[in-house]
């Protein structure tokens, strides 16, 4: 099987590890091959942080560039870094809430404004879904339920290759027993938002 | 996945592991009685895992003062006949060399394991050290995995090694390999001895010249039979088997190899390297006949590219060997898929894969790692630098050391001039004050501090230097994840244990000026940090406030937000400049806000505001506001 290759992207401390660790669970207990690669240390301090995946036979998690199906975006700029890894069949799902760098004001580039960063995108890409996700997941009850919405974003993708069903369940084994209400309801949000504009 | 699963979990079970956390499982599998390791990543989590599994798992694991006494306890939990396991970040092993250059000679009883964990690209390090190096300075075999799964595996065969040959065995990955999750099918858990015995025997385990003369003529008989083993071994395969072109390569890059010949469905014979020390050579030689041409990928350095010349060499066959000497593939940092694929086709006279990959039409803003909202070394920071400009004090040299601290490189504080290793803040202090007539203000963790720090400030203190020391004394080992440390109530298992006092190190060290901060009190502590300028012996200031991501965790009520006055607030952006505290930005329309979710109220804003424009509301939700 070709692999289903997903880049995720973000800043430190978005819940990036948990999402893909639970999307990696999910893709096990069907038993397709799966591979995960994260980022830990330095760069959880605010910095920029990836985890790529490949869902299907494959030895490495590094994705070649333009060869990623899916970029899954926490954060708007992030998106755009990770663009040299789209090619006019990837899908897009992109969290709208900006997180400026601590440095910006001093920064010798400034952070693109929305536009940019859409047209940018779409002009690469075959689909671009944008959503507040930081939003809907404060709706949901949690701002920290953000990764929860990307997730149910993502299960919506036409092509990803595991179902809303084992998604759910290893949201189950993943997520604290309390925080699930939440979690569920951000995801199905996430779910219902994608759908809707794909 | 519950992390206890790596323990509970039955034989033909899957996980979906990570590297380090399959390491774990590799050393309850082989029944491991006591772990050691001293934090640092890629490695770190084998230790976090451990911290909670131990005690259930009936085995002992302690997060020792450095890399140096964590070898020294396995490799004396392994002379007693128990099996043991120390990890270790790649720069780790250079503290802990000294005794690991001895425990090859004295030959271990149980088996040990020494797991280096290398960071090529050097994603959290401050080298990319290659320690393959280590094994053949050291003579000892080195196993080297690619995946999860190769981990578990290579730590049970690592354990059949060492106790076969009475020597430690070094297993390396490397920070893709550590940090790389795949499904692990389990195999059984065995059972581990509670209690050694150590059998004197002086003649094997106290290397004086006259028996270390014998030790090391034993240990070069021992890796002679030992590279009998390599050279047949399983765990050096070849794959495909057609064309002229062979690869050999190891570790990650093995990964990459696959995927792109696989993908482009390339003719080329591969020989995987796991066994790689002592180096396979007659394995490689057979290997050779079958090709004319060969490519070596490997991470970092170009060790298996020399070996395989030299079998070129000594064989005088007529084949070349392309890699990193001919500039066929990098000579420095991690590789990836798209580096094999340029240099395969380099070496081929081919263009493998045309996608030329997407790009912006302008460049993006950097975004560098930084101090977190709320994080006490900003405030001491700003406190210093504040200390020394009232004294008129210009010309300063401020050696830094290893944690997050380090990040203090970063504009507006600059407060990182100089960096070695571990420790080498107060040991370069002692230096730059000698060599010098600059004011030198070093900074040093409490973990750091602990672990190098206390040699270099008894000889800071002897040899009559004049710094100030700063030790930011957050109460965790907070870079790598927040570990215990010996300054801390609380033991590597959980368990409660003496908490050593700081202050007291110090002052029994000799130093004379001893002060202890709070450092978000601002104006308090610039005055101490005055009175410290002004000493002319070594001045220590301990700043003490938990780290914040510890902190935050324990906060009850946030119904207090700080609040930013626009009749008040001049847009002067001192606090945005100077303080470049992430929880503080510019709207669009120049207005100055604190984003309520990212602001652990730590007030130093509140003190340092020129126009006091700052205050602290209370409002009854947070979030609400802004």
């Amino acid at each position: 099987m070709h692999p289903y290759q997903i880049y995720i992207s973000g800043v430190g401390g978005q819940g990036i590890i948990k999402t893909s660790v639970i999307m990696g669970e999910a893709a096990m207990k069907k038993n397709l091959p799966v591979v995960v690669g994260e980022i830990h240390g330095m760069s959880q301090r605010g910095g920029e942080v990836s985890t790529q995946m490949k869902i299907g036979t494959s030895h490495s998690p590094l994705i070649e560039e333009s060869n990623a199906d899916l970029i899954l975006a926490f954060e708007p700029l992030e998106a755009l870094r990770g663009v040299n890894m789209v090619n006019k069949d990837t899908h897009v799902v992109m969290n709208t809430a900006p997180i400026y760098p601590f440095n910006i004001s001093q920064s010798e580039h400034s952070y693109p404004d929305s536009s940019t960063i859409l047209n940018e995108l779409q002009s690469h890409a075959k689909k671009v879904i944008t959503m507040d996700a930081d939003e809907m997941a404060k709706k949901a009850g949690h701002i920290l339920s953000m990764n929860m919405v990307m997730l149910g974003g993502a299960v919506a993708v036409t092509g990803f290759p595991l179902d809303k069903e084992s998604i759910i369940k290893s949201m189950y084994d993943n997520l604290p027993e309390r925080s699930i209400p939440i979690n569920l309801k951000a995801f199905e949000e996430g779910f219902k938002f994608c759908m809707e504009n794909l | 996945m519950n992390i206890k699963e790596i323990l509970t979990g039955q034989e033909q079970d899957k996980l979906f592991l990570l590297g380090n956390e399959a390491a774990v499982r590799g050393a309850l599998e082989s029944g491991v009685s006591v772990a050691t390791t001293y934090p640092g990543t890629p490695s770190s989590e084998i230790g976090n895992v451990l911290s909670v599994l131990a005690q259930d798992a009936g085995m002992y694991f302690e997060f020792s003062i450095n890399e140096k006494v964590a070898l020294e306890v396995a490799a004396a939990a392994a002379a007693s006949g128990l099996r043991s396991f120390t990890f270790m970040k790649h720069v780790g092993v250079n503290v802990a060399s000294d005794s690991l250059m001895s425990v090859a000679y004295t030959s271990v009883q149980g088996g040990m394991v020494i797991l280096t964990a290398d960071d090529p690209s050097m994603f959290s390090s401050q080298n990319e050290q290659d320690n393959r190096h280590y094994a053949r300075l050291a003579n000892i075999p080195l196993l080297e995995a690619s995946s999860p799964q190769e981990v578990k595996d290579l730590m049970k065969y690592a354990y059949e090694l060492s106790e076969e040959f009475q020597l430690p065995v070094i297993l390396r990955t490397t920070t893709r390999v550590s940090h790389m999750r795949g499904v692990v099918e389990l195999g059984p858990l065995a059972e581990s001895k509670n209690k050694g015995h150590f059998e004197k025997d002086p003649h094997r385990f106290v290397p004086v010249p006259v028996t270390a003369r014998i030790m090391h003529k034993n240990l070069v008989d021992k890796m002679d039979k030992i590279g009998v083993l390599s050279n047949n071994s399983s765990l050096n395969p070849i794959y495909n088997n057609n064309g002229n072109i062979g690869i050999v390569t190891s570790g990650s890059a093995f990964n990459y190899v696959m995927d792109v010949v696989e993908e482009n469905d390339l003719p080329v014979n591969i020989l995987k390297v796991t066994f790689s020390y002592p180096f396979p050579e007659k394995r490689v030689y057979e290997f050779l006949e079958n090709v004319e041409r060969v490519l070596v990928v490997e991470e970092v350095d170009p060790i298996m590219e020399k070996e395989i010349m030299a079998v070129v060499g000594k064989h005088q066959l007529k084949k070349t060997v392309h890699g990193k000497l001919d500039g066929t593939l990098p000579m420095i940092y991690e590789y990836n898929p798209d580096i094999i694929i340029q240099g395969l086709g380099k070496m081929m006279g081919v263009e493998i894969a045309a996608i030329k990959a997407a790009k912006t039409s302008f460049e993006l803003p950097k975004r560098p790692p930084t101090l977190c909202p709320g994080c006490p070394h900003r405030a001491a920071y700003f406190e210093v630098k504040k200390a020394a400009e009232n004294l008129k004090l210009n010309d300063l040299i401020f050696p830094t050391d290893i944690g997050c601290y380090t990040l203090g490189i970063e504009s507006p504080y600059e407060v990182a001039d100089y960096l070695l290793s571990m420790g080498s803040s107060i040991g370069t202090s002692c230096g730059f004050s000698k060599a010098t007539d600059q004011t030198v203000v070093s900074f040093i963790g409490d973990s750091t501090f602990f672990h190098a720090g206390i040699p270099p400030l008894i000889n800071a203190v002897h040899n009559k230097n004049k710094f100030v020391l700063v030790i930011l004394d957050n109460r965790t080992t907070a870079m790598t994840g927040g570990q215990p440390h010996p300054g801390l109530p609380v033991d590597g298992m959980g368990l409660e244990a003496p908490e050593l006092s700081i202050p007291d190190i110090v002052r029994a060290s000799g130093v004379e000026f001893v002060e202890i901060i709070n450092p978000l009190n601002v104006h308090k502590s610039s005055e101490i940090f005055e009175k410290a300028l002004q000493f002319d012996k070594v001045a220590v200031v301990i700043s003490q406030y938990p780290c914040m991501l510890i902190k935050t965790r324990e906060e009850k009520g946030k119904n207090i937000i700080l609040d930013v006055q626009d009749d008040k607030c001049t847009k002067c952006n001192t606090c945005i400049m100077e303080l470049a505290c992430p929880a503080i930005y510019t709207r669009d329309d120049g207005k100055i806000r604190i984003d309520p979710l990212m602001c652990r109220r730590c007030n130093v804003c509140v003190q340092t505001c020129p126009e006091k424009a700052i205050r602290a509301k209370r409002i009854d939700k947070a979030g609400e506001e802004g």
